[in-house]
């Protein structure tokens, strides 16, 4: 039922996009007001979020410990899985980021026989999340061309690598295929597990029908149903300089790839797509654990009005010598 | 708030990557030029329709090759029945002379670099 809303709500983005521009000619409206509305929604909504949970208080360090923790110098400390200073936990955030490693650690259990659990590896996840990831980024890049002139270098150099076999004229795109079977088995894999169907919502499948979507009219505008992309170009040229304008000749499947891609960039903020930015700000993982080596005082203690011995002893000085009383200063 | 000043040199730096075909565009001022190909004065009709010439050259292209090069057929008909040798060189650049004037202005434009010219040479190149 999720799955089935979530493709409802993603084929009525792309019939509006049909609507409006294959049939009305609202073009002004899909080309221009809508990519611009996203990109103000995407960027205020996401500055938003990022400043709402650094305002939330950490007083205490909290990451998950998965080694030994410092402490004797004998005893050999995991300084990756348990950091106990900074360049520590940029090691942990730079493989968190960048290689997913808590997705390499999901484990599957699994009953063998009749009352035997059994627990290993589950990699699937990993090589899925690691696939999409990737092709999405080379994806990403490669679309600078539309957006810059002069080609940066780099745009260019990629799309020949990622074109590199030569197959078909315009070349097949190796990120597009890896995105492809990623975002397909992301999807079967909610599909295919009974658990995992239970827990998946319609938030967590809406975003991958929207980047199937992307992708496969993406895919669609390559090498099917073409459009002449030097409009295009000039289209999205005339966004990004802030001078607006529909060349004719785009054709509206084109809007469809385009307000699929406004749809996601608006509802990112919204989403649990924010990971992106939320991955950063996790305490359990970009904290060190120095809780031992360090104090830490809780900044919303209320202040404690303390009297030591020594102003004590200032205090009555003279009434402890005549009692008697052994004093620490003279 | 905790860690501002990392929070917020990360958040600038996200936000500052994510615009950058904005900055870009206002860096190099180029963003609106022109870059139309300069079209042959003798003719003007292509091999088929303009739109889809636009759309699909590549395709035809690619198709021509394949005919020439793997079947020997040597004659392509168009939609309006004329007859044409399949030809880059013979043909196409019989009208669209300067390679750097027509085919460079959009792929230049576009970041593409097509592999004709791994075997082909321009005229300016064979004479």
């Amino acid at each position: 039922m999720n799955a089935f809303l979530s493709l409802v709500a993603v084929l009525a983005v792309m019939l509006a996009a049909y609507v409006g521009t294959g049939v009305l000619d609202a073009k002004f409206l899909f080309g221009t007001v809508l990519p611009y509305a996203a990109i103000a929604t995407f960027l205020i909504g996401f500055i938003y979020r990022i400043v709402d949970w650094a305002k939330s208080p950490v007083p205490f360090r909290i990451p998950t410990t998965c080694g030994q923790q410092k402490s004797l110098e004998w005893i050999k400390s995991d300084r990756l899985d348990n950091p106990h200073d900074t360049i520590g936990v940029i090691g942990r955030m730079a493989l968190e980021v960048l290689c997913f490693r808590s997705l390499f650690r999901d484990t599957k259990m699994e009953r063998h026989e009749e009352a035997t659990v059994v627990y290993g590896p589950g990699l699937w996840l990993w090589i899925g999340a690691l696939a999409f990831h990737y092709s999405f980024l080379v994806v990403f890049v490669r679309h600078l061309r539309f957006f810059t002139e002069p080609v940066p270098y780099v745009a260019v150099l990629l799309q020949r690598v990622d074109g590199f076999f030569q197959v078909g004229v315009p070349p097949v795109m190796a990120s597009n295929l890896f995105l492809l079977a990623a975002l397909a088995f992301l999807f079967a894999r909610r599909l295919w597990s009974p658990q995992l169907r239970y827990i998946s919502l319609a938030s967590d499948y809406f975003p991958l029908f929207l980047l199937i979507g992307i992708a496969g009219t993406g895919v669609l505008l390559r090498h099917f149903v073409r459009t002449d992309i030097v409009n295009v170009k000039e289209m999205a040229m005339g966004l990004v300089s802030f001078k607006p304008a529909i060349p004719k000749g785009v054709h509206w499947f084109f809007f469809l790839h385009l307000t699929l891609v406004a749809t996601l960039i608006a509802y990112f903020p919204f989403s649990k797509l924010m990971h992106a930015g939320g991955v950063f700000l996790s305490p359990t993982r970009n904290l060190a654990n120095n809780n031992r080596m360090v104090r830490h005082v809780n900044p919303w203690n209320a202040p404690v009005k303390v009297h030591t011995y020594e102003e004590y002893e200032d205090d009555f000085r003279d009434k402890m010598k005549a009692a008697g009383l052994p004093v620490e200063k003279e | 708030m905790y860690d501002t000043g990392k929070i917020m040199t990360g958040l600038a730096a996200v936000l500052v990557m994510l615009t950058l075909p904005f900055w870009y565009s206002a860096a190099t001022g180029k963003a609106v030029e022109k870059h139309d190909p300069v079209l042959p004065k003798t003719e003007k009709k292509c091999v088929e329709s303009r739109q889809y010439m636009r759309d699909s050259h590549m395709d035809l292209l690619n198709r021509w090759r394949d005919a020439v090069v793997r079947e020997d057929r040597h004659t392509y008909v168009s939609q309006d029945g004329t007859r044409y040798e399949m030809s880059l060189t013979n043909t196409c650049m019989k009208c669209h002379v300067e390679r750097a004037q027509f085919c460079d202005k959009c792929h230049t434009y576009m970041g593409e670099s097509p592999f004709c010219w791994d075997c082909h040479l321009d005229r300016k190149g064979v004479l």
